[in-house]
This record gives C-alpha cells, structure tokens and sequence, in this order.
C-alpha cells in the first residue's frame, strides 16, 4: 500500500470530519488546464482526488461525464499523458491521495502489468475500474493490491446481502457506495436510503464508505457528510468545466477560478456537517 | 494450443471462450445478469419453454425456413453446387426474430414488463418491436441518431409496432452508442427491465443464449441437406457484424471437421483504408460491451468507428465465440469490400429473384469468390439471413440511380 488513503480516513477520523472526494476527468478540456486545476485542488478542499481516463463508451456514465471525456480526447488525452500528470501532480503534492477511474480496455490495450507498474511509480494510490466485477479479480484487482494499489470496489444498491461479500472480498482503501441504481450525474438518492446502506457495509466491513452518485450541492454533500466516511462529487464539477468552454471548446480564463468556487462550497458544506471534537 | 475435444462445450461457468468473452459490467448489472444467467439455465432445462418457442418459431416466424437450390447462381460460377438458406423469408424478413422470439418468451417467464433493444439499421429493432406488439409489452429501442437518418423505413416500422425509438446523441451516435444507451437505461432501470440483446456479445450469459435461439438456422441446414442430398454439406458461408446469423448456422456443425466454415465481415471501402467493420481482419483483442473479443480501436484502447455499405455490419466488435474459433482455427474468417457486395447484391436479384439484404450480400460475394474453384458435387450453403428490400435506398444511391 502507498498508504495514503488510510492514512487520510485516518486523519479525517481524527478531525472529527467526512472528506470530499473529487472527480474531474483528465485532460479535460485540455491536459495543461486539468493539470492547473489539479494542483490548485487540495488548497480548495478536496481530500481526496478521483481522476477519470477518458473513454470513448463510457457506459457507466451520464451525458456530462461521456462529454467530458470526448473532449479530453478529442484534444490528444491517452492513459500515458494521464500518467505522465499525475507524476508531475505527486512532484508537489505527497500526501492527497490520487485514484483513477474509468474502463478496462485502455488500461487492458496498454498491459496491465506495465500500467501497475507505471501507476505505481507515477503516485497513483488507488484504482476504480467500472466494468470489472469481482468475477474477473485476477486480471487487474489481485496484481493491483500486489503492487501495492488499492482496487477500490463499487457497492450498488443491487449489491444484495448475498453479494456482498464477493464484492467486498478484495476491495481495498475505501469503499464507494452507488447511491442510486442509475449512470453518474443523474438521479439523486435520499439521505434515509443513503443511512441505510451505509450501515449494511459498515457491518460487513472496516473500511471506509465514500458515497457517490446524484451529489451535486453543498447541502446534498453536508447530508451525505453526516451519515458516510467521504462524498463524492464528479458530473457538478464537471459540468462547470463545461460551463466555462469559449465557442471553440477551449477553456475560458476563469475556468479554473470557477471549478475551484464549486469545490471550496462543496468543501464547507462537508466541513460543517460535522462539528469537530474540542 | 491442442484443438478441444468438442467445439461446442463453451462458454465454461464463467462465460468464456478461451479467453473470450466474460461478464465486463458495471457492479449495478451484476446481479442481473447473474439472475438472467439462472432464468435461461432453467428454462433450457424445461420442455415447455422449448415447445412454446417451438410453438412461435412454427406458427408466428414461419420456420423451418427453406434451403433453396440456387440453380442459376450455382450455373453462373460453375463449380459448388450453390444452396441459399433462406432466413429472409422469416416474418420481419431476417434471422433477428430466432432470438428476439426467445428472449422475450424468457423476459416473461422472469415476469419482466418492459423491453429495450439496441438496434443499427433497425431490423433488430422491428424484430424486437415485432414480439413486443405481440406480446402485449412496452418496447424502447436505442437508436443511433446517424442511423435513424439512415434507415428511416425501418424507424417507422418499428413507431407503427408501437415502439418508442430513442434517438442516441452521445459518442459517434450509431450502433455501439445505442448499445451504450441500452445498458445505460438497464442500469437506471433494473427493478422491471429486460434487455433483449440483438448480437451474440455482451456480458455472459448473452453470446451462449443468442447463439442457442439461432442454432435452429444451422439444425434445419443439416437436416434439409440430408434430405436433399442425403449427406452433410461442404462449406457453409455467412456474413458477420456481431456474428449471429454465422454462429446460428455453424454452430451444429463445429465437431464435424470435414465441413468447412467461412466467415465473412465486412471490409468496407479496403481493410487498408481503415473504412471497414472487419474486428478480426482488422481489429485486436480488447474488452467493450461486457466482453473480451476483437475490436476496432486505436492505439490507445480507444473504440473507433466501423464503416460498411450494410449498417447491419457496421459495429466494431464481433461475438466472443467468433474470437475463439478465429484463434482456434475452426472457423477461416475473411473480409469483403462493399463493392463486391453491391456486385453480389445484383447478381443474386437477377438470377435468382431474390434481393439479399446487403449483410448477406457479402456472404454471397465470397460464395462467388469460392465456387468456381470446386467441383460440381461441392455442396456450398450460403446464409441469406435477410430479405435486402431496406437496402434499396441505398443500393441505389450507390449505384448511382435515378428513383
């Protein structure tokens, strides 16, 4: 384990705090303004930073996200690059931990064995890759955990009793809750629902629950602070990319001030959910 | 890697072939399609579900279908005895509605109550709608917007059959978008959903099942041809886009080594121009659609757009069975241009009064490559998996002529 997820739940336990989990994808719109945006996000609250490997058939996501990726690829993105900014990210930052997301095949096209390796030695410190169920563990989870990545799993609300074990059976760093039976960025879960499915993990399991899926809000974020171990927000920050292209796509001058403005709301609305222990 | 005792044992319990094919879906799906996986295995046990579709395949589809002694084309190229199977007289006009007949008989047995399909030209489409109006449920069919432009009759068949067909925006918008969309709406949607799969790909346990309503094509060939020529056939030829039509009609005859079996994708304007539909002449082993198998794409793992003349071909993967048999060896795979199809497209209408579907048309364009080379006792079955009256817009406008 590079260690670093456990050791921010750690902290964040410490200060008596849910964390906030971050998902943009990389190179959107272009590689230089991600990475900008990247380095100014722990200053702007995230705890923890998701980054997304463009794909071109994203079938878990909705329409923001499948946007977002074709921008970063129509503007040259590949999971090399993606790499490539990460380790100049780790460069400045040793301690936020980094985790990828995204499909199976670019990272099947590039080897997987060489892409552990490469992650590794870049500073990735954990992996989502949706369209791998634990039924195919060996091919990219069990190496993973043996370089020393967390492969963190996706529990759904059709993850029944039954199936949770298999599902929890190597998960690594945190567990990421799916709020809702549904692709990112569109329906939101209520707070009881949310409660509840909480606790089932937490009773199968001594890791970390983040919860994702329909959080758009500070207000939607404060609730799922107070009831989960981490939120996160990816299709809301995403969607202010988006808002801030020029005619051609590019990014406005205020791109960046205005995806951190989100995040520094999303941030106190996590951080007040929770008083902090005298 | 030695050749298996049989060719017919897969996929094993964890739904491969090889190393093709598995169950690469988001954790939402998961425990649907292990439930569907469960349900099918059930109802492949039970009699009764086998005479119901027995029932419909008769009655409703209009099977068995004929095997046609295709004497004019047979004298034109001069060697193998040419035999047309003939899907396209099948109600809606192609092999598609084997399998949607079976998936929706098995969508009720789960007690689902809504249906959604992805479609490219649309004849799974109006084969899915076909059931659907039939069986009194609820159809949503994705649909590339690219593909609606191009196929409008069949968008309209399937608006009569009292389908709702949603236009998919995202990605290229065609065929592997719609696929997209199709999952998409099944994870928003599992509670009542049922997902009537058109191709033998996707997550186990879809590319055995599919394969397994289509194999009636392959059963009748071989037993027509006993009857007719008192023996099994040659060679057996059909076109490929995902591969369902093809592995329908090999599938009978895999252990039988001295039938020889041919495979034809499509191979668009040249597999060397780049514009083609040809995922194993042209492709590379990757993972989409909750599948390992060949795919289109770029050096990066991303999925590039097919091209072919037949929008029925014109998706960039191809069925993880068919990736098996390529590596295996068993079955020879090869890649037609549109141009020799559209020849083939003709030829077939003149002789034979019969218009193929472009899709089979490229079946019939190999067939011609092959016959003149064999003897006159050769027999060579060619699947025509589908009537080509969708296809003469375009036929047309390629060739250039005035409606």
């Amino acid at each position: 384990m590079s260690g670093r997820i456990e050791r921010r739940f750690a902290e964040l336990k410490a200060a008596g705090r849910a964390g906030l989990v971050t998902y943009l994808t990389c190179g959107d719109p272009d590689a230089a303004s991600f990475a900008r945006l990247l380095a100014e996000l722990p200053a702007g609250g995230a705890d923890l930073i998701e980054i997304g490997m463009p794909f071109s058939d994203p079938m878990a996501d909705g329409p923001s996200i499948q946007a977002a990726g074709l921008r970063a690829l129509k503007a040259g993105m590949t999971l090399k690059e993606t790499l490539a900014i990460v380790r100049r990210f780790r460069a400045g930052d040793t301690a936020t931990p980094i985790v990828l997301m995204g499909y199976y095949n670019p990272i099947f096209i590039y080897g997987a064995a060489r892409f552990l390796d490469d992650a590794k030695a870049a500073g990735v410190d954990g992996l989502i890759v949706v369209d791998l169920p634990p039924e195919h563990d060996e091919e990219l989870c069990l190496p993973a955990l043996a370089a020393g990545i967390d492969f963190i799993r996706l529990a759904t609300p059709t993850t029944d009793d039954r199936r949770l074990p298999t599902v929890l059976k190597h998960t690594a760093g945190f567990i990421y809750y799916v709020s809702v039976a549904g692709v990112t960025g569109t329906k939101s879960a209520d707070a009881a629902g949310i409660a509840a499915a909480v606790a089932r993990l937490k009773r199968q399991s001594r890791l970390p629950v983040a919860v994702g899926f329909g959080i758009r809000t500070p207000e939607q974020a404060a609730a799922v602070a107070r009831i989960a171990d981490a939120a996160v927000v990816g299709s809301a920050l995403v969607d202010e990319v988006a808002a801030h292209l020029d005619a051609a796509g590019a990014a406005t001058p205020d791109m960046v001030t205005a995806v951190l403005g989100r995040v520094r709301a999303l941030a106190a609305g996590v951080r007040a959910a929770r008083p902090v222990p005298a | 890697m030695a050749s298996p005792n049989t060719y017919r044992g897969g996929p094993d319990e964890r739904g491969r072939f090889g190393a093709f094919g598995g169950r690469y879906v988001a954790e939402t799906l998961m425990p649907l399609v292990l439930e569907l996986e469960r349900a099918y295995a059930a109802a492949k046990a039970d009699p009764a579900f086998a005479a119901e579709l027995g029932y419909y395949l008769k009655h409703y589809v209009g099977r068995p279908s004929p095997l046609f002694l295709a004497e004019r084309l047979t004298r034109r190229w001069g060697g193998a005895k040419i035999y047309l199977k003939r899907e396209d007289l099948n109600h809606t006009g192609a092999h598609k509605i084997n399998n949607t007949m079976g998936q929706i008989l098995l969508a009720r047995r789960m007690g689902k109550r809504r249906i959604i399909a992805e479609t490219g030209a649309g004849q799974h489409g109006v084969a899915t709608a076909t059931v659907c109006a039939l069986f009194d449920m609820p159809c949503t069919v994705y649909m590339g917007a690219t593909d609606i432009e191009r196929q409008k009759p069949n968008v309209l068949r399937m608006k009569l059959l009292g389908a709702e067909v949603r236009p998919v925006h995202s990605g290229t918008a065609t065929l592997k978008d719609a696929l997209n969309d199709a999952l998409r709406d099944w994870v928003a949607n599992v509670e009542d959903t049922f997902y009537i799969i058109g191709t033998v790909a996707g997550p186990h346990p879809y590319p055995a099942m599919v394969r397994d309503f289509q194999c009636v094509i392959g059963e009748e060939v071989r037993a027509q041809l006993r009857e007719a020529e008192g023996r099994l056939p040659d060679t057996l030829v059909a076109c490929i886009g995902g591969g369902s039509n093809a592995i329908g009609l090999f599938h009978p005859f895999l252990d039988d080594p001295e039938v020889r079996l041919v495979g034809v994708e499509a191979a668009g304007l040249g597999i060397e121009t780049g514009k083609h539909a040809a995922s194993l002449t042209g492709g590379a082993p990757g993972v989409l659609h909750g599948n390992k198998t060949y795919l289109l794409q770029t050096a990066d793992g991303q999925i590039v757009d097919a091209h072919s003349i037949s929008a029925g071909l014109d998706y960039p993967g191809i069925g993880p069975e068919h990736a098996w048999l390529y590596e295996q060896k068993r079955v020879e795979y090869v890649a037609v241009t549109d141009r020799a199809a559209l020849d083939a497209f003709q030829l077939c209408t003149r002789l034979e009064g019969i218009i193929p579907a472009l899709e089979s048309a490229h079946a019939l364009a190999h067939a011609a490559a092959l016959a003149p080379g064999l003897p006159n006792d050769h027999l060579l079955v060619v699947n025509l998996s589908g009537r080509g009256d969708k296809d003469v817009d375009s036929v047309a406008k390629a060739l250039g002529m005035a409606l």
